[in-house]
C-alpha cells in the first residue's frame, strides 16, 4: 500500500473521529499522527482493514492527547454520551470536511493549507515544501486555521463555491517539491464529486482533467513554455481528455451552467482539435460570451479578445480588446500577439517587451522576451525574416 | 499566497520623515527599535506569513569576470553607490494589499525621540511559479 492510498483514507477517518465527538483540531492532529505511523510502519505488509486500523490508532492518539488535557473530564463525558457510530455513509462526513476546510472565515492560503492537511493527508512539511515557505510558518498557518474552524458548527451548510475556489487554487499552484499539487487537487475534486451531485463540481473536475491532460505538451524539455498552437498534440493524454469531455457533457446536459463548466467547454474545444488550425474558435467565442454573462470579468474580456482575433481576424480582435482595462496582467501580451498578426511587428515587439516586464512568473517572462527578441531580429535584419 | 521582499535601505531610498542617524539615538531608543523589529517578525511567524529575514552589513564588494584564466576583478565598496541595502524580509501573504499594510507597519518602527521613523521600504513581488492553467491561450 503506498502513501497516496493511505492518504486517501484521511477524510473518512477524520470524519469518523469528529462524528464520535472529537473536537476538530484535536482529531486532525490525531489522524495526522496515525497517518505518519502507517506510512512508516506498514511497508509491504499493510493490515487487512487499513481504514479500521487508522481509525483505531487515530482514536487512541486522540484519547491519549485528551487525557493529558485539562479538559479531559468534559471530553470523556462527551465520548461516553456519544452513541457508537453505525455504518453511516462516509461521504457525508467527507462533504462536511470540505466545507469546513474552505470556510469563508479562513483566508485563501489558510483554507488551502487546511484542505491539503485534513482532506489530502499531506504532512505539514510536504505542504510547506510545495509552497516554498518554512515548515514553522506552515505549521502556524495550519494551527490558526484549525482554531478558526473549530468554532464552526459541524452541521452548518457549506458553500460549494468557496470549496471549488480553494480546490482551483490548489490546482493552479502546479507542483514543486515532492508533491504534485495539480494531481492532488484532481484527487480531492474527484472525492468531492463522489460525495456531492453538483454540475459545477463536475465542471471543475472536467476543467482540471482537460488542463492536466495537456500538461506534458506545455513545456519543452528545458522548461520553457510552448504556446498552445505549437504544442505536440501527441503528448496530450487522450484518456484524460475523453474522461474530461464525458464529465463535462453530463454536467452540461443538466442545464445549470456555471463558470467552471463554461471554462471547461473552452478547454474541451482546444483539447478536441486535432491540430491548432482546426480549433473551433467561433464556438470558443460563444463560450466566452456565456462566461461574460456569468461573470462579467475583465480577464474573460481579455481572453475573449484573443478568441475573437482567431475567429474573425486580428482587426476584430483589437476592436474587442479596445474596451479592456490596460492594467490587467497579460494585457500587453495579448495586444502584442494581435498586432503581430495584424502585420505590425514594431508595435508587437515593443508590447512583447513590456509584457515581459510585467510577467508574474519566470517561464512566462522568458517566453515573452524571446517573442520580442524574435521580432526585433526580424526588424533589424529585414532580409532574414 | 504571494511572496514579497521587503527591502530596507541604508541609502538610496527617499529620506525618512524622522531621519536621524541611529548612532545619535539614545540606547533605549535603539533597543526599542530592535525590539519592534523582532516583535514584528514574531507576529508574522505566528500568523503564518513569515518566510525569512536578515540584516546586512553596509560594506559590499563588486565582483566582475575578467576573462578566461584570470581571477575575477573586485572593487569597492563604492562610497558613492546610490543604493545600499540594510536588510530584507520575505513575507508570504494573501494579497498585495496585505503586503503594503505590513510594509507600512514595518516602516513605523520607532526611531529618534521614540517616534516612528516613517522610512521608505521597497516592496518587490517574487516571480511566482507558472500556473498550471492560464486562462490566456498562451499555453
Amino acid at each position: 500500500m503506498n502513501e497516496a492510498l493511505i492518504r486517501s483514507l484521511t477524510p473518512a477517518v477524520l470524519g469518523i473521529l469528529v462524528r464520535r465527538g472529537a473536537d476538530f483540531a484535536a482529531a486532525e492532529d490525531a489522524v495526522q499522527e496515525a497517518l505518519i505511523e502507517a506510512i512508516r510502519g506498514w511497508g509491504a505488509d499493510p493490515p487487512r482493514d487499513p481504514k479500521g486500523w487508522l481509525v483505531t490508532v487515530a482514536w487512541r492518539k486522540f484519547l491519549d492527547a485528551t487525557r493529558a488535557d485539562t479538559a479531559r473530564r468534559r471530553r470523556e463525558e462527551l465520548v461516553d454520551q456519544e452513541p457508537v457510530p453505525g455504518p453511516a455513509a462516509a461521504t457525508d462526513d467527507t462533504l462536511q470536511l470540505y466545507f469546513r476546510c474552505a470556510h469563508p472565515s479562513l483566508t485563501p492560503s489558510s483554507a488551502v493549507a487546511l484542505t491539503l492537511r485534513a482532506l489530502g493527508g499531506l504532512t505539514t512539511r510536504q505542504i510547506a515544501q510545495a509552497y516554498l515557505v518554512p515548515e514553522a510558518t506552515m505549521a502556524q498557518r495550519i494551527s490558526r486555521a484549525k482554531r478558526t474552524v473549530s468554532a464552526v458548527r459541524f452541521d452548518q451548510p457549506g458553500d460549494v463555491a468557496t470549496v471549488l475556489r480553494v480546490l482551483y487554487l490548489v490546482f493552479n499552484e502546479g507542483y514543486s517539491g515532492d508533491v504534485d499539487l495539480a494531481a492532488e487537487a484532481i484527487r480531492l475534486t474527484r472525492q468531492l464529486a463522489a460525495a456531492i451531485d453538483h454540475p459545477e463540481v463536475a465542471g471543475l473536475l472536467a476543467l482540471m482533467l482537460l488542463h492536466h491532460a495537456r500538461r506534458a505538451g506545455r513545456t519543452a524539455p528545458d522548461g520553457s513554455l510552448v504556446p498552445l498552437a505549437e504544442q505536440d498534440r501527441d503528448r496530450w493524454d487522450t484518456g484524460l481528455i475523453a474522461e474530461g469531455i464525458g464529465i463535462l457533457q453530463a454536467a452540461l446536459a443538466r442545464d445549470r451552467l456555471g463558470e467552471f463548466q463554461a471554462q471547461a467547454a473552452i478547454a474541451a474545444l482546444h483539447a478536441d482539435a486535432p491540430t491548432a488550425g482546426e480549433t473551433d474558435w467561433v464556438q470558443i467565442v460563444e463560450w466566452y460570451d456565456e462566461l461574460l454573462r456569468l461573470t462579467d470579468s475583465p480577464v474573460v474580456r481579455l481572453n475573449r479578445a484573443v478568441a475573437v482575433g482567431e475567429a474573425d481576424g486580428p482587426r476584430a480582435g483589437l476592436a474587442a480588446l479596445a474596451p479592456v482595462d490596460e492594467s490587467l496582467p497579460r494585457y500587453a501580451a495579448v495586444a502584442a500577439y494581435l498586432h503581430e498578426r495584424d502585420g505590425d511587428p514594431a508595435t508587437a515587439a515593443r508590447l512583447y517587451a513590456e509584457a515581459a516586464d510585467r510577467a508574474s512568473n519566470l517561464a512566462e517572462r522568458e517566453h515573452l522576451t524571446r517573442q520580442a527578441a524574435r521580432l526585433n531580429l526580424r526588424l533589424n535584419r529585414p532580409g532574414r525574416g | 499566497m504571494a511572496k514579497y521582499l521587503l527591502l530596507k535601505h541604508y541609502r538610496g531610498a527617499p529620506t525618512a520623515v524622522n531621519c536621524v542617524p541611529m548612532d545619535q539615538w539614545t540606547p533605549e531608543e535603539v533597543t526599542a527599535h530592535i525590539k519592534y523589529m523582532q516583535d514584528f517578525a514574531a507576529r508574522l511567524e505566528e500568523s503564518g506569513e513569515y518566510v525569512d529575514g536578515q540584516a546586512l552589513a553596509p560594506e559590499g564588494t563588486w565582483v566582475r569576470y575578467d576573462g578566461e584564466g584570470r581571477p575575477p576583478v573586485t572593487d569597492g565598496p563604492f562610497a558613492e553607490t546610490k543604493d545600499l541595502i540594510a536588510g530584507w524580509m520575505v513575507i508570504d501573504v494573501d494579497s498585495y494589499e496585505r503586503a503594503v499594510e505590513l510594509a507600512g507597519e514595518l516602516s513605523a518602527a520607532p526611531g529618534a525621540g521614540g517616534k516612528p521613523i516613517h522610512e521608505w521600504l521597497e516592496l518587490r513581488p517574487f516571480l511566482a511559479m507558472p500556473e498550471t492553467t492560464t486562462e490566456c491561450h498562451l499555453r
